[in-house]
């Protein structure tokens, strides 16, 4: 069996399966049943000063469902800890006694001054946690309080509030950002420069899940009202994806520790959050959905890929899809391809037809001699990969690319052997020419 | 357990009160919302779909199965019922395992279909308890039309003309209208009075009268009939059984009727079956009468069917349900002598067959099966003697009445459907389209063109 341990930013834990800052660590009896199912550490849920916040007491959750109401996304307007700042300093020392082993960050959230940031940090370092994740993130209310993502909103926050903990703590500081911002980059880079040890995203996104066609009020909904939640599960990962890349790819940022969040619930998602740079990755929504016990299959899942692709220890996957992400302009504009189908494994859904026929390029037959039969005409097909994405069965429909020199038969050219990308096209207005001007 | 489990004879009362309503409740239960959703999402939304052209009523199936997994059953319904008015019996009779969906493309994909004959009945089930009606009646035409036999393609027929304005009179021979829906199918696919409500349903339209116990040929004629009204519609079903051709054959029940009778009873408990039984037949009737005497308590029921299982006419489906039920099917026997003392059944012999080329011949070799009941359920035919001696003679075509594609017969004002006509393919749903499209073609020509 492959080798899980993970060290991010000097904290090491068994695995790189963390539970995310969320109702999942909210007091040490789920922490330790997390530990007990195979968790590799925790961040727990976020500590405020005193007196403790309060939460609402109708609906925290809002969903949206796929088939057979599986769930795709998680909403909630649940805020920070509701418990004493002390009984929670209290359990996370006890815990972090009972499981050396296992990573314990704490999360937090003070009010954007630095006496308040002052004064908590010692008490956190008391209980001898690995670190603190500082909670820039939360879309709603604690924003309407100046704190969670109304510091994350502002770079320059950001990077004062960093300072002052890297200024106050010995401990890792790990800065938790908002995706409800323009560029994710700016608020990374100021974290960047305020000295954070790494940063984790993304926190939840801003969303009203649904809205109750009878009452006309949002979901969920407390007392006739609603108000906009913070958006999570699977349904969020790709664009969770695109920061972690951004941040990973950016020349400011490059090499900046990444914890990866956002909608990971199998062992695959936290690989591809890996390949893109996260050095561990954070989960929650697929936890609060079916359970601890999930952590199993994502051990099991990362490591028998290991061993497939010979990897001896999880850092051999961190960063390994960066290089392979750039910009359109970049792109091989001499890449052609055309979509393929099995007729061995098609099933005549006829799927890939009316989505070809009603929305792109008209390029897959409904029948041929006068029999039901879907087939690529590949004079008119864009290798859009759009019938790939709707055909029901696994890998019936490839994209097959024309090798250099093979005939397009949709634009009568040959396959140029060498790479060319947008910047160097004719067509575009900003390419250098190189022919003599008139 | 009652005293009379293994009397021996045709005795009525074998089973207990619990064992009655067990054995006749649902064969397919119905789904709940949730399950018909879930069951829902499992439509691929196929192009062109597969399921459509398999059904005779041509459902737009893929469009009524998403209006249930975007929890619309009443758009649903509608859907449904634009094709096919009695869409909910067709949900519960059609043999959906050699139609729709026998070519759902799951069915191609996992060996699992889409279950559109539950789904189906879903969503006409919210809209008949309901008691939604989609259909409001055009400007009244005037015209008067007759339609014989309130089985499927009468009421199809009907419901489409009354749609379109005109004033319908339904004569059937029996008590009650429904046809085989009402009299001829198993019990338990058609539980609750289903069939009554559907006819409720269907005529709640309005401008459709039905007269029960108005047999042709003995109370009304189709001269006399053709003369009164602007047109006539024939949808008399299958009158008439085919003979056994077999010694001691009068001492053999009728499964057709005996399927009726059950039908009718309030009280399970006091219809009569042998304890050991023998059907002979290969068809759908053999699988209802065999199954059906199976659960009124009969403690051994045996189909002969004188061919091989390849060649029975029911499905692979029905023959399955038969043997889960208890049922042993029997191949390559042909009855030969119904074994009787008058009236009382003892057994029956049967002589081996075999192919020889394509011809089936007989083998010499006979066997003996004990019995207190047989049933013949070797198909149906049509009784042509009511239509004709009462006018112009009607043209036949193998023993049915020969109608062109939209169901005009050799008569003048008159057109025919379901069963009774020569090509069709003896199901409900196909005898409701026959109905449903020469109620279209009456329509055309009796409006000449006008009012669409």
């Amino acid at each position: 069996m492959a080798d899980l341990r993970s060290n991010f930013v000097g904290i090491k834990s068994p695995n790189p399966f963390w539970l995310a800052s969320a109702p999942p660590t909210d007091k040490a009896y789920n922490v330790i049943r997390a530990f007990e199912a195979g968790w590799g550490g925790v961040v727990w849920k976020t500590l405020g000063e005193n007196p403790p916040v309060v939460n609402v007491n109708g609906p925290r959750y809002g969903a949206i469902w796929g088939a057979d109401r599986r769930l795709l996304g998680l909403n909630n307007i649940e805020l920070i800890t509701d418990r004493d700042l002390y009984t929670n300093l209290r359990e996370i020392k006890q815990v972090k006694r009972d499981w050396p082993d296992r990573a314990i960050v704490v999360s937090l959230m003070v009010p954007c001054e630095e006496e308040s940031w002052k004064n908590i940090l010692p008490l956190v370092e008391e209980t001898e946690a690995d670190g603190i994740e500082l909670n820039f993130g939360c879309p709603h209310g604690m924003s309407e309080r100046g704190m969670g993502s109304a510091v994350g909103q502002v770079p320059e926050y950001v990077e004062m509030v960093v300072r002052w903990c890297k200024q106050y703590t010995r401990m890792p500081v790990i800065t938790k950002l908002t995706p409800n911002i323009a560029d994710v980059r700016k608020p990374a880079r100021a974290a960047h420069a305020g000295g954070t040890d790494a940063v984790s995203l993304i926190n939840t996104i801003n969303s009203i899940t649904a809205v109750n066609i009878d009452t006309f009020a949002p979901e969920p909904t407390i007392d006739g009202k609603g108000t906009h939640g913070g958006y999570c599960g699977p349904a969020v990962k790709p664009i969770a994806l695109n920061m972690v890349a951004e941040i990973a790819r950016d020349a400011q940022t490059r090499g900046l520790p990444i914890s990866g969040i956002g909608g990971v619930t199998t062992w695959r998602d936290a690989v591809e959050f890996m390949a893109l740079g996260a050095g561990n990755v954070q989960v929650c929504t697929a936890a609060m959905t079916y359970g601890f016990h999930i952590v199993q299959e994502m051990i099991t899942g990362l490591s028998n890929y290991m061993d497939e692709k010979g990897f001896a220890s999880v850092d051999e996957i961190v960063g390994r899809a960066v290089p392979n992400v750039t910009d359109w302009q970049y792109l091989n504009l001499n890449y052609v391809t055309k979509a393929k189908i099995n007729q061995d494994l098609c099933i005549s859904c006829g799927r890939c037809h009316i989505a070809c026929e009603d929305t792109s390029h008209q390029a897959i037959t409904k029948e041929v001699d006068g029999k039901r039969m879907f087939m690529v005409m590949d004079d008119e097909c864009v290798g859009c990969n759009l019938c790939v994405n709707v055909c029901p069965v696994d890998d019936c429909i490839t994209m097959e690319p024309l090798p250099a020199g093979a005939l397009d038969e949709r634009t009568g050219e040959r396959v140029p052997e060498h790479y060319a990308n947008w910047t160097t096209h004719p067509n575009n207005p900003a390419a250098k020419v190189s022919e003599p001007a008139e | 357990m009652p005293e009379g489990q293994f009397a021996k004879g045709i005795v009525a009362g074998r089973l207990t009160p619990e064992q009655y309503a067990d054995n006749f409740s649902d064969l397919h239960q119905p789904f709940s919302e949730h399950e018909a959703r879930v069951e829902a999402d499992r439509c691929y939304f196929c192009y062109d779909a597969p399921c459509m052209t398999a059904c005779p009523t041509s459902i737009d199936i893929p469009m009524f199965i998403r209006q249930i997994a975007t929890g619309n059953p009443l758009g649903s319904a509608k859907t449904i019922f634009d094709q096919n008015i009695l869409g909910g019996m067709c949900a519960r009779v059609c043999p959906t395992e050699t139609l729709c969906e026998e070519v759902c493309v799951r069915e191609v994909a996992e060996g699992k279909p889409v279950q559109i004959g539950r789904l189906q009945r879903y969503s006409t089930d919210v809209a008949i308890a309901q008691g939604v009606q989609f259909y409001e009646r055009a400007e009244p035409t005037g015209k008067k039309i007759a339609v014989i036999g309130a089985g499927p393609a009468g009421l199809a027929c009907a419901h489409r003309l009354a749609v379109k304005g005109h004033e319908v009179t339904i004569y059937d021979a029996r008590e009650k209208a429904g046809g085989l829906n009402e009299y001829g199918i198993a019990a338990y696919k058609t539980t609750d009075n289903f069939a009554q409500a559907e006819v409720d349903y269907v005529t709640a339209i309005g401008g459709i009268a039905i007269e029960n116990g108005k047999a042709l040929g003995r109370d009304v004629s189709l001269s006399d009939l053709a003369s009164r009204y602007d047109a006539v519609f024939l949808g008399l079903g299958l009158g008439g059984v085919n003979a056994l051709r077999s010694q001691g054959e009068e001492a053999a029940s009728n499964a057709v009727d005996y399927i009726a009778g059950l039908r009718q009873a309030s009280d399970l408990s006091a219809i009569p079956v042998g304890r050991r039984v023998v059907v002979i037949g290969g068809g759908m009737t053999a699988i209802d009468v065999a199954v059906q005497a199976k659960l009124l308590g009969a403690e051994d029921v045996t189909i002969c069917y004188r061919r091989g299982k390849d060649q029975m006419n029911a499905s692979l489906f029905e023959q399955d349900l038969a043997a889960a039920t208890g049922v042993t099917i029997r191949h390559w026997l042909a009855p030969r002598r119904v074994l009787a003392d008058g009236d009382n059944v003892s057994g029956i012999e049967l002589e081996y067959t075999r192919l020889d080329g394509d011809t089936l011949v007989m083998t010499g070799e006979t066997m003996t099966l004990e019995a207190d009941q047989v049933f013949k359920a070797i198909g149906q035919t049509f009784a042509a003697g009511a239509l004709n001696g009462s006018g112009a003679q009607i043209e036949l075509e193998g023993g049915r009445i020969k109608v062109d594609a939209e169901g005009r017969t050799s008569l003048d004002k008159v057109w025919a459907g379901g069963d009774c006509v020569a090509g069709g393919e003896d199901l409900t749903v196909s005898a409701v389209a026959m109905g449903r499209d020469a109620a279209e073609s009456m329509h055309r020509a009796l409006m000449g063109g006008q009012n669409g």
